[in-house]
């Protein structure tokens, strides 16, 4: 049994709602209890999606147990066929009835239906949300391509001459993590390199498109916790090259420019040549001196986090402080990249274990998922969104991509503006004493309540009260040095005491005088 | 209607003769472990752990619509494959847990091992765990069971099956001791305030069920009279009657003529005078209509469709219909329980379908052919239905928000107002 607070992923049947409703003419057959129905609002409400997710639920009660409820899954399956005719249908359980064991695949069969039926085997008490949606469509893709795969020792014919070259593009669902935005920048972006997508998936294909996927001459693995089951099968029965560098991020966005050249042999001299992001330049500004060596604590899905972290480091000048993921599956890489930035690598789904980890490292930055964000605001520490677990905010209004070259200049904005501007940091510095730069002052664009005051229901768990506080009884200050610590600019003043009394416990000093003051600051000094 | 009609009440004929649409099929409905979003604010001194699956965890987080990510009063202990293969015992991981949860929560006074779909598939008997672990912590935490699961309770019964695990702890009050009127239901501490002020005017002594603190659970006895401040509350009025309780039937307290029927009800039991009783709710009676009024030109004539939800279904629509001249086309409620809501019933107009149960998408077709200006239904249709150009209520916010008494029924009135004056706004 374990303890839960907030979960970062659904169960593995939430992971086959988002493949399935991606789509767009397939139908999941869900044997469910009465209750399961919440998934659908994820889609509804967060998504603000105009359709209810095409997912027929058996929402089977007490008095059905025992009796009937293999009749009850049978007869959803004949009316949501009939009523929704879809080209095709997944069919499975949910964690409650799994533990009935009913069947679901057994019995859809026997149902005779005219269409595919493909049955899922997703084992919720071992199984969480993305791993469901890549077993998902790795099953779809399966069962739906498979019947098109060429004979065993088939080599692929050479494109015939003048053909631009095509591709798959893998791992957008729906509920994903600026998928949307992401799946338009890639597809211009492979445009302009003269390649073509064959098919989108799954989000926006239909099982016709799924069914012939084969015809692409390589994949992008845009999303590997989602599609890389299936393209890895991809890869083997039709013999398609993957792009496995997700283009996230001016450097990455290069090389999968540069592999997707090596793979289709087209000059990409032109696109690569081109002045697309503004990062490197605002990168390189003056303005963004300040941004060097800010620490950063990174958590989220693994993509975004290995991809967050390479850009933090490489295309911002930031420190890594601490990194993490809650994808185990991706635990190895995530583990590997840490080591690479000299953190030690947090492998957790366990938010509290997340939230005391952000607050001993002492971020200036937390770049994580919408419950990393609600840890910074409580930490009074500035928060960027990276990944997943979505938020209504999450979809914005406007083309919000990730990937690419547009993608670098979303996350220069949307990473350094919860930031200080540089200008800004440096007069609020210079004005400290001036009246109306009071200790409570934030920067103006955080708007004009001090960062603390926050109106929520917060119930801090002591342990972290502690750490957040950073007061120590152990060590007392002289009245100088307390004096001489309220010269120094608020925004970094709480660390600096936190420095200089973790300076004099280590150095058995009792009470911590001037002097000790720039001992310790000449100890952290960078 | 507006004589007080203290003394010449009859009893409605429990509304036995209304036909009513019976529906078995899939439904679009929460369990009951959603009511741990609005029942860990109303007792504050309680923490609900849910033992469950990711599941579980992953719906409480949802159905709020936003998640609170305080540390909260509740959390799920999430049952994992070595529990079910037997290589784990389940009651001794379920102490480890709550042992864990309580040294980190020292203030927590009483625990709810909440039961879900899984927890009772597998036959897990929290019933037993809650008594072993209240034995083991006695004098420091109350612990107690009961199932929120999607396979026994829809949506607000899982907060009648919360109060119906309350009342065996209940104090006796003995037979010769006055008894004060008990009001049941989670109310917001606001419209609770309001409803004991006019008590008090009236000089009727009140306690309510749930307390703000465990530790203050009223007494009952045979003396007591109850009055049931939300419509869903079966098993909590059976739990209180075998205690020798009386249930005082009466309309809901939603609206001015609901309110005042609501209040009248308790009155008559208590021997207030007509005049106290027109003098202490004039005031706020006058408040009610005026407030309600203001919404009267926005909702008359429109009709109006329920899906089924929180039981809040038929005293809604018997407000809607009386007091802002709505005309509710078809009313959906997971259960009725026509004995609680005998006296709505009776009030909701004779040629307005109810239905009991449902079946979405049959009842999807019914809808869209009877083109009601507003439908009230839960998060997962609501903008479907707006995508197809019917205007919406998120039905969910009619349990969380105060809508209860006469100084809410302005507010409650509004609720429904707001989303025609927002289409009507609207030029885009």
């Amino acid at each position: 049994m374990q303890l839960t607070v907030w979960t970062y992923e659904g169960p593995p049947h939430v992971g086959a709602m988002r493949v399935c409703t991606g789509m767009t003419d397939l139908h999941y057959v869900l044997h469910a209890p009465q209750g399961d129905t919440y998934a659908d609002l994820l889609f509804t409400m967060i998504e603000r999606r105009n359709a209810r997710p095409p997912v027929t639920y058996t929402t089977f009660q007490a008095r059905d147990l025992g009796s009937d409820t293999a009749d009850l899954f049978q007869s959803a399956v004949r009316d949501a066929y009939e009523r929704f005719k879809p080209a095709a249908m997944i069919v499975g359980a949910s964690c409650t009835a799994e533990l009935i064991q009913d069947d679901p695949g057994g019995l859809a069969k026997a149902a005779g239906l005219p269409i595919p039926v493909i049955p899922l085997d997703l084992p919720s008490y071992q199984k969480k949300e993305n791993w469901g949606a890549a077993e998902t469509f790795y099953r779809i893709v399966r069962s739906l391509a498979g019947p098109h795969a060429p004979a065993p020792g088939h080599v692929r014919p050479a494109r015939a001459a003048g053909t631009r070259p095509s591709c798959n593009i893998l791992g957008p669902t729906a509920l994903g993590f600026r998928h949307r935005d992401d799946v338009r920048e890639i597809t211009a972006l492979l445009d302009r390199m003269g390649i073509d997508v064959n098919v989108v998936a799954p989000m926006g294909a239909s099982v016709a498109d799924i069914a012939r996927l084969g015809e692409a001459d390589f994949s992008v693995v845009l999303y590997p916790e989602v599609a890389g089951t299936a393209a890895q099968w991809l890869k083997r029965t039709f013999g398609q090259p993957l792009v496995q560098t997700v283009p996230i991020g001016v450097g990455a966005t290069r090389e999968f420019i540069a592999e997707v050249a090596a793979i289709t042999g087209v000059d990409a001299t032109a696109v690569l040549a081109d002045p697309a992001s503004r990062l490197p330049w605002y990168s390189r500004s003056v303005d963004s001196t300040y941004l060097t060596g800010k620490r950063v604590f990174i958590f989220g899905d693994a993509t975004h986090v290995l991809a967050s972290a390479r850009i933090a480091t490489e295309e911002l000048g930031f420190t890594v402080a601490g990194m993490g993921t809650y994808s185990r599956e991706f635990a190895r890489e995530v583990r590997e990249a840490a080591a690479r930035y000299g953190v030690e690598a947090l492998i957790s789904d366990d938010y509290l274990e997340v939230e005391e980890k952000i607050a001993a490292a002492h971020p200036e930055l937390v770049l994580g998922t919408q419950m990393e964000r609600h840890i910074a605001k409580r930490l009074g520490v500035p928060c960027a969104v990276i990944s997943a677990p979505v938020h209504v905010q999450d979809f914005p209004a406007r083309h919000s991509p990730q990937v690419g070259f547009e993608g670098a200049n979303v996350i220069f904005d949307s990473w350094v503006h919860p930031l200080m501007m540089g200008l800004e940091e440096h007069l609020l510095g210079m004005f400290r004493d001036d009246f109306e730069f009071v200790d409570g002052a934030s920067p103006s664009h955080l708007g004009h309540a001090p960062a603390k005051s926050e109106p929520h229901d917060i119930q801090v768990a002591p342990a972290i009260a502690e750490a957040v506080a950073g007061g120590s009884d152990a060590v007392a200050w002289s009245v100088e040095a307390e004096k001489e610590l309220k010269k120094i600019p608020f925004f970094v003043r709480g660390k600096a005491r936190r420095n200089t009394e973790a300076y004099a416990v280590e150095k058995s000093i009792p009470v911590i005088t001037v002097e000790a003051l720039y001992d310790a600051k000449a100890h952290f000094g960078r | 209607m507006n004589a007080v009609t203290l003394l010449d009440r009859t009893p409605p004929a429990a509304g036995c003769d209304r036909p009513v649409l019976k529906e078995r099929g899939q439904r679009e409905v929460f369990c009951g472990l959603t009511g741990i979003v609005w029942l860990h604010r109303k007792i504050q001194d309680a923490f609900f752990l849910v033992v469950g699956s990711r599941t579980c965890a992953h719906l409480i987080q949802s159905a709020a619509g936003v998640m609170i990510f305080a540390e909260p009063r509740f959390a799920t202990a999430i049952i994992e494959e070595r529990d079910l293969a037997g290589r784990a015992d389940l009651h001794e991981e379920l102490d480890t847990v709550v042992g864990r949860l309580l040294a980190r929560r020292p203030d927590i006074k009483l625990l709810f091992l909440v039961g879900s779909c899984p927890s009772e598939v597998i036959k897990l008997d929290l019933n037993r765990a809650a008594s072993r672990l209240d034995e083991r912590l006695k004098d420091r935490v109350r612990v107690l069971a009961y199932s929120g699961s999607g396979i026994e309770t829809t949506f607000t019964q899982g907060e009648d099956a919360c109060l119906a695990a309350l009342v065996p702890g209940m104090p006796t009050l003995s037979e010769t001791a006055p008894a004060p009127l008990m009001v049941v239901g989670t109310l917001a501490d606001v419209v609770e305030d309001r409803f004991k002020a006019l008590f008090d005017g009236l000089g009727i002594p009140v306690v309510f069920l749930p307390p703000r603190r465990s530790r203050d659970l009223p007494a009952v006895g045979p003396n007591t009279r109850f009055l049931l401040a939300q419509p869903f509350l079966t098993d909590t009025a059976r739990a209180l009657e075998e205690r020798g309780a009386t249930h005082v039937a009466a309309a809901f307290p939603f609206g001015e003529e609901g309110t005042t029927a609501w209040l009248a009800a308790a009155a008559r039991l208590y021997g207030v005078s007509e005049e106290r009783f027109a003098e202490v709710t004039a005031p706020s009676r006058d408040r009610a209509k005026r407030a309600v009024a203001r919404h009267r030109p926005a909702l008359e004539g429109k009709s109006i469709f329920f899906f089924p939800d929180s039981q809040l279904e038929i005293p809604l629509a018997r407000f809607l219909a009386r007091e802002l001249g709505m005309i509710p086309v078809e009313v959906g409620t997971p259960y009725l329980h026509r004995r609680h809501l005998a006296d709505d019933l009776e009030l909701l107009p004779h040629d307005v379908l109810v239905s009991e149960g449902q079946d979405v998408d049959k009842q999807l077709d019914r809808c869209r052919a009877a083109r009601p200006d507003l439908v009230v239904c839960g998060l997962g249709l609501a903008n479907p239905l707006e995508a197809e150009g019917i205007t919406t209520k998120w039905s969910i916010e009619l349990v969380f928000s105060p809508v209860h008494g006469y100084e809410h029924a302005g507010d409650l009135a509004e609720l429904f107002a707001r989303p025609l004056g927002r289409r009507d706004r609207l030029r885009v």
